[in-house]
C-alpha cells in the first residue's frame, strides 16, 4: 500500500522495540469470537484505475445544462483565486487551532471571516461557522430559547420548507413548541427568511419592532449575495441572523460541504454555539488570535454546553472570506444587481404566459404557475438543455404546476431568451 | 500581520464582472441597504499575498508531523482532492435529488451515495448507512435521535437517560443533552476501561441508550463490550458506537458484530478526508436491524432502471437538506476503493503498530497513563515533569519549536497532564523517531533547563498568547 511507508524490515525492528512477535499480538485485547470473518467489499484499485472509475461515475452526471435551479443554492461565479488559495494544503490539512502559535493562519482568517459576516449582515458578532444553513437555523432557535428561557419557536411561511423539516427533526425530543406564523407574543423567537423561499423581498423591520416589544428574539435568515443590494438583517432589527453560505464561493457539490453562517447582537455572544476567535496579544505584545469564550463549548461543558458542535466548516468559511474580499463592496453590489436585473427580465417574459405567484417584489428567484405539471415541463426542458427550476410540489411547497425559477449573474441574455421561448413552447404549444 | 481590512484602499478592485446585458432593474429603496457592504477594497494580488502569507503561519499534515490524538491526522491523498474537484461532482445542483425528474441526470452521484453508504454499512457490520450527518458530533446527534425515534415508536415513554463513560469525548454528553436526554456518567476503572459493575448498576428501566467509544479515548479496547451490549439490550436500551477511533479496528472487527446498534464514522479521520482547519468533515452513520426503519430519509435505492430516491415511512426525518457533505464523501469513497476490502485491514495494523512503537520508546521518560499495549494511540501523563514545574502545555509548546505539531493535551479529562499521541498509519519510522528523540530531549531539559521550556515557542510568528485577555477585552470582529 503506497500510503503506508513502514517497510517489512522496519516492522520487524519496531515489533522488537515493542517486545511482541507479530502485529496480531497487538490486537490481543479484541476477543477472538468478535473478529471479522470476511466482508463484501470491492478489491483495491491502483490510482490509475481509480481515476478512470471516478471519471466514468462523474460522466454519468449531466453538467452541461443551463441552470435555472435555485431553492436556496445557487450557481454563482467563483473567481479562480478562491480555488487556488483555499487549495493550499497549509490550510486544508490543518485541524482546529488547538495550538494557536502554529495556527495563526487559521485563526486570523476566521477572525476576518467573522468580521466579514458582521459587515455584510449589519450584525455585531459571528461564530467561526456551523454545518449549513438548515443546522444554523436550528442552532438559532435553541439559542433563542436559552437566551429567553422560553420554549415557543415561531416559524414564518417565508422559511425554506426543507429547513423547517430539519428543525422539526433536530427538535423532536426537545420540549419545544414549534408553530407556524409570525406572532411574537410569548415566543422565544420568530424566524423569517428574506428573500423568502419563493424569492419575495420584504422589509421585516416592523416585525423586528414587535418582537422587541414582546421580548422575543427576531431571527432573520438571509441570502448573503442578496446583501450586495438588500437591507441587512441588522437594519431590520435582527437579534440573530443565519444563512446558507454556499453562494459565497462554494461549489454546488450536490449538497455540500456548505457553510452555516450565524451572527448575533453582541449581548448574545455567550449564548452562541460553536467556536469563536478573538484578538489578543502574545508575551512580546504582538497581535495574535485565539479561540475564546470556550466555556460555552462541549469539550469543557460537556452536557451543559451550548451545542455539541466540534468540527465545523472552517475551510468553507475561508472560501467565503476570500470570495468577499475578491468581490469587494462594488463587486458584490454588481453581482446582486445583475442577479436581480436578469431575474426581472426573465420574470417579465414568463409573466406574459404564466402567472407569477409572489405577492411582492422578488430578488433573483420567483415562482410561476404553469398550465402543465412542473415535473413534466422540467423533463421536456431537460431534453433542450435546461435545468428549468424546482418543481415546488416536490418539496411540499406548492401545487403540481408550480415552478421555482432562479437566475444568477452567470446566465446570459441569450440563455434567458432561449429559456423563456422553450418554456412557452412546452407550456403553450408551438405557435409563438 | 495586517488584517485584510487594514490593506483596503478606496476604489481598488480585484474582479471585473461582465457588463449587464439586460436593462437594469430597480428595487424600492426601502428594501435596499443605503450603502454597499463595507468589505475590503483590494486587488487580486493583495488577496493572493495576504492568504499565502497567512497559510505560511500554519502547521498542517503536508508539512509537519501532526500526532494530535483522537483526530487521526493521517495523510490526505492527492487523488482524493483531484476526484472531488471533478466538475461532474463539484458543479452538480443539490436539488437534482429533490425531484424525480432530475434523477436521470445525477445517476453517477446517486450511485456514489449508494455505494458509499453500502460500504460503510459493511465496514460497520451494520444494515444500512446514511451520509447526511455533517461531522462526528452531528452523527452522534442523529444516532441518539434515532434511539429516541425507536423508543417513541415502541411506546417506551419512560426511557429518558443515556449512559456515557467519563472518558468519552465532550461531544457525546453534549449530543445526548442536545437531543433532549438526561446524561449519566459511568466511571472508568484504574485500568482505564469502563467500570462494568457500575454500568450494570446504572442500567435501569429509564435507560434509552449507552454511548461508547471502542477503543476508548484511553487507547484501550473495552474488554467487556459484548457483555455491555447484552445487558443493555436486556432492558431495551440501544448501544451507540462513537467511530472516532475506528482507525484502530477497521477491517479487524466490526461494531455491529460487537453488538452496537448505531454508529458514526468520521470520514475526516478513518478515511483520510482533509480536516480543513476544523472542517468540513463528515459524520456519516450506519444502523443495525433495530434502527433500520427510522433512518433519515430519503434514501438512495438501486432499482431496475437505475438509482432512485425512496422515502422511509417511519423515518426520523432529515439531518441535512441533501446527502450531507457530499464532496467529502467523494473523497472517502475514493479512499475506500483505493484500498478495497483487501487493503483496509493494513490501515489498522499499521496505525496500531506505530502507536505501540512510540509508546515503547516514550514510556520510560514519561509515565504511561495505562499499562499494557495500546491500540491506535498512546497516552502519556506528564505528572513527573509537572512535579518539576513543566506541564503538558509546556511540552506541547516545546514540540512546536522543534517543528512538530503537539499531541492532544488535557484530553481525556480522566488523565492528569495528558499527552495523547496518535501517529496514524501514514507516518514513517524516521518521522516517529525524530519526534520521540525530541520528546526525550525535552524530558532531559526538564531537569537541566526548565526555563527554556517555559519560554517556548520562540520560533513561531507569535509566542504564547494571552487567552485571559482575549476573553476579558472581547474583540471578535473588526467592524467597519
Ligand atoms: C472521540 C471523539 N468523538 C467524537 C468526536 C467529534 O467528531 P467531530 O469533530 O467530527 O464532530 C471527536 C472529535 O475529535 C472525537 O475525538
Amino acid at each position: 500500500m503506497t500510503w503506508i511507508p513502514v517497510t517489512d524490515s522496519e516492522r520487524e525492528e519496531m515489533l522488537g522495540t515493542i517486545g511482541v512477535n507479530s502485529v496480531e499480538d497487538l490486537f490481543a485485547a479484541v476477543p477472538e469470537a468478535l473478529r471479522m470473518r470476511g466482508w463484501d467489499m470491492p478489491p483495491g484499485l491502483s490510482e490509475m484505475a481509480l481515476r478512470a472509475h471516478m471519471d466514468a461515475l462523474a460522466a454519468r452526471n449531466k453538467t452541461d445544462l443551463s441552470c435555472f435551479l435555485g431553492g436556496g443554492y445557487y450557481d454563482h461565479f467563483i473567481p479562480a483565486a478562491v480555488d487556488a488559495l483555499s487549495g493550499r494544503s497549509e490550510f486544508f490539512t490543518a485541524y482546529t487551532p488547538y495550538q494557536p502559535e502554529c495556527a495563526q493562519g487559521t485563526l486570523q482568517s476566521i477572525y476576518e471571516y467573522q468580521s466579514a459576516v458582521c459587515r455584510l449582515a449589519g450584525m455585531e458578532c459571528a461564530n467561526a461557522s456551523l454545518y449549513d444553513g438548515g443546522t444554523a437555523m436550528f442552532e438559532a432557535a435553541t439559542m433563542a430559547c436559552r437566551a429567553t428561557c422560553r420554549t415557543r419557536v415561531v416559524v414564518d411561511g417565508s422559511v425554506n420548507p426543507v429547513w423547517r423539516r430539519m428543525l422539526l427533526t433536530h427538535c423532536a425530543k426537545l420540549e419545544l413548541d414549534i408553530v407556524d406564523g409570525a406572532d411574537p407574543e410569548g415566543a422565544a423567537c420568530v424566524i423569517v427568511q428574506n428573500p423568502s423561499f419563493l424569492g419575495t423581498v420584504r422589509d421585516f423591520a416592523d416585525l423586528g419592532e414587535r418582537c422587541r416589544a414582546a421580548g422575543a428574539l427576531f431571527v432573520v435568515v438571509f441570502n448573503p449575495v442578496s446583501l450586495g443590494m438588500l437591507k441587512t438583517p441588522g437594519a431590520m432589527g435582527a437579534d440573530i441572523a443565519v444563512a446558507e453560505g454556499q453562494s459565497l464561493g462554494l461549489p454546488l457539490g450536490f449538497g455540500g460541504p456548505y457553510l452555516g453562517i450565524l451572527a448575533a447582537r453582541k449581548k448574545l455572544i455567550r449564548k452562541m454555539p460553536g467556536r469563536i476567535v478573538g484578538e489578543t496579544l502574545d508575551a512580546q505584545g504582538r497581535r495574535g488570535f485565539v479561540l475564546t469564550l470556550q466555556a460555552r463549548e462541549q469539550h469543557i461543558r460537556r452536557e451543559k454546553a451550548n451545542s455539541n458542535i466540534c468540527s465545523n466548516q472552517a475551510l468553507c468559511a475561508l472560501r467565503a472570506l476570500m470570495y468577499l474580499c475578491l468581490m469587494g463592496p462594488e463587486g458584490l453590489r454588481q453581482t446582486a444587481q445583475a442577479c436581480h436585473s436578469k431575474a426581472e427580465y426573465l420574470k417579465s417574459r414568463i409573466a406574459a404566459f404564466a402567472p407569477v405567484l409572489n405577492d411582492g417584489p422578488t430578488f433573483h428567484e420567483f415562482a410561476v404557475r404553469l398550465p402543465r405539471p412542473a415535473e413534466t415541463v422540467c423533463a421536456e426542458l431537460l431534453g433542450r438543455g435546461f435545468l428549468a427550476g424546482l418543481p415546488l410540489a416536490a418539496v411540499g411547497a406548492g401545487e403540481a404546476g408550480d415552478l421555482l425559477v432562479a437566475v444568477t449573474e452567470k446566465r446570459t441574455r441569450a440563455e434567458l431568451d432561449a429559456y423563456a421561448d422553450a418554456l412557452k413552447e412546452v407550456c403553450c404549444g408551438t405557435d409563438l | 500581520m495586517e488584517l485584510i481590512y487594514e490593506k483596503s484602499r478606496s476604489g481598488r478592485r480585484a474582479v471585473a464582472l461582465e457588463p449587464l446585458d439586460v436593462p437594469e432593474a430597480e428595487l424600492n429603496s426601502e428594501l435596499c441597504r443605503p450603502a454597499a457592504a463595507p468589505l475590503p477594497e483590494v486587488s487580486e494580488l493583495d488577496v493572493v499575498r495576504h492568504f499565502t502569507l497567512l497559510s505560511q503561519r500554519n502547521y498542517g499534515v503536508d508539512s509537519q508531523f501532526y500526532p494530535l490524538g483522537s483526530c487521526t491526522m493521517k495523510y490526505n491523498p492527492k487523488v482524493s482532492e483531484l476526484v472531488a474537484a471533478h466538475p461532474g461532482f463539484a458543479t452538480l445542483h443539490p436539488h437534482l435529488s429533490s425531484a424525480k425528474v432530475y434523477e436521470p441526470v445525477c445517476q453517477g452521484a446517486l450511485e456514489l451515495v449508494f455505494e458509499t453508504e453500502r460500504m460503510l454499512a459493511e465496514i460497520g457490520g451494520m444494515q444500512a448507512g446514511c451520509l447526511q450527518p455533517m461531522a462526528g458530533a452531528h452523527g452522534e446527534l442523529a444516532g441518539v435521535l434515532l434511539i429516541a425515534a425507536y423508543h417513541r415508536d415502541k411506546g417506551n415513554t419512560h426511557k429518558r437517560t443515556i449512559l456515557i463513560p467519563d472518558s468519552a469525548h465532550g461531544t457525546n454528553p453534549a449530543s445526548a443533552a442536545m437531543a433532549g436526554f438526561e446524561v449519566r456518567e459511568i466511571p472508568s476503572t484504574p485500568a482505564g476501561v469502563m467500570d462494568f459493575d457500575k454500568l450494570v448498576e446504572a442500567l435501569d428501566d429509564t435507560v434509552a441508550g449507552v454511548m461508547m467509544t471502542c477503543p476508548n479515548t484511553h487507547g484501550l479496547f473495552e474488554p467487556q463490550v459484548h457483555e455491555v451490549a447484552e445487558r443493555a439490550h436486556a432492558v431495551d436500551a440501544l448501544l451507540y458506537y462513537d467511530g472516532a477511533n475506528l482507525n484502530a479496528i477497521v477491517g479487524k472487527c466490526r461494531p455491529g458484530d460487537l453488538g452496537f446498534d448505531v454508529m458514526h464514522f468520521n470520514l475526516h479521520k478513518t478515511f483520510a478526508t482533509p480536516h480543513g482547519m476544523g472542517g468540513p468533515g463528515s459524520g456519516a452513520i450506519a444502523v443495525g436491524e433495530r434502527l433500520l426503519p427510522y433512518l433519515p430519509g430519503p434514501r438512495v435505492v438501486k432499482s431496475a432502471d437505475g438509482y432512485t430516491l425512496e422515502t422511509i415511512p417511519k423515518s426520523m426525518g432529515r439531518m441535512a437538506a441533501f446527502f450531507g457533505n457530499f464532496l467529502i464523501a467523494v473523497r472517502a469513497y475514493a479512499f475506500l476503493r483505493y484500498y478495497g476490502g483487501d487493503g483496509l485491514p493494513s490501515v489498522a495494523d499499521n496505525a496500531v503498530l506505530n502507536a505501540n512503537y512510540m509508546f515503547a520508546r516514550l514510556r520510560g521518560a514519561y509515565q504511561a497513563a495505562f499499562e499494557g499495549t495500546c491500540m491506535h494511540e498512546c497516552l502519556l501523563s506528564a505528572v513527573r515533569q509537572a512535579d518539576k514545574g513543566i506541564h503538558a502545555l509546556d511540552i506541547a509548546k516545546a514540540l512546536l519549536d522543534r517543528g512538530f505539531h503537539a499531541p492532544t493535551i488535557y484530553f481525556p479529562l480522566t488523565v492528569k497532564e495528558c499527552l495523547m499521541i496518535e501517529p496514524t498509519e501514514t507516518e514513517s519510522k524516521e518521522t516517529m523517531d525524530l519526534f520521540c528523540d525530541a520528546m526525550l530531549e525535552i524530558a532531559q531539559l526538564v531537569d537541566v533547563d526548565p526555563d527554556s521550556l517555559h519560554a517556548a515557542p520562540v520560533t513561531l510568528p507569535v509566542s504564547r498568547l494571552d487567552e485571559v485577555r482575549a476573553a476579558k477585552d472581547l474583540n471578535c470582529a473588526c467592524l467597519a
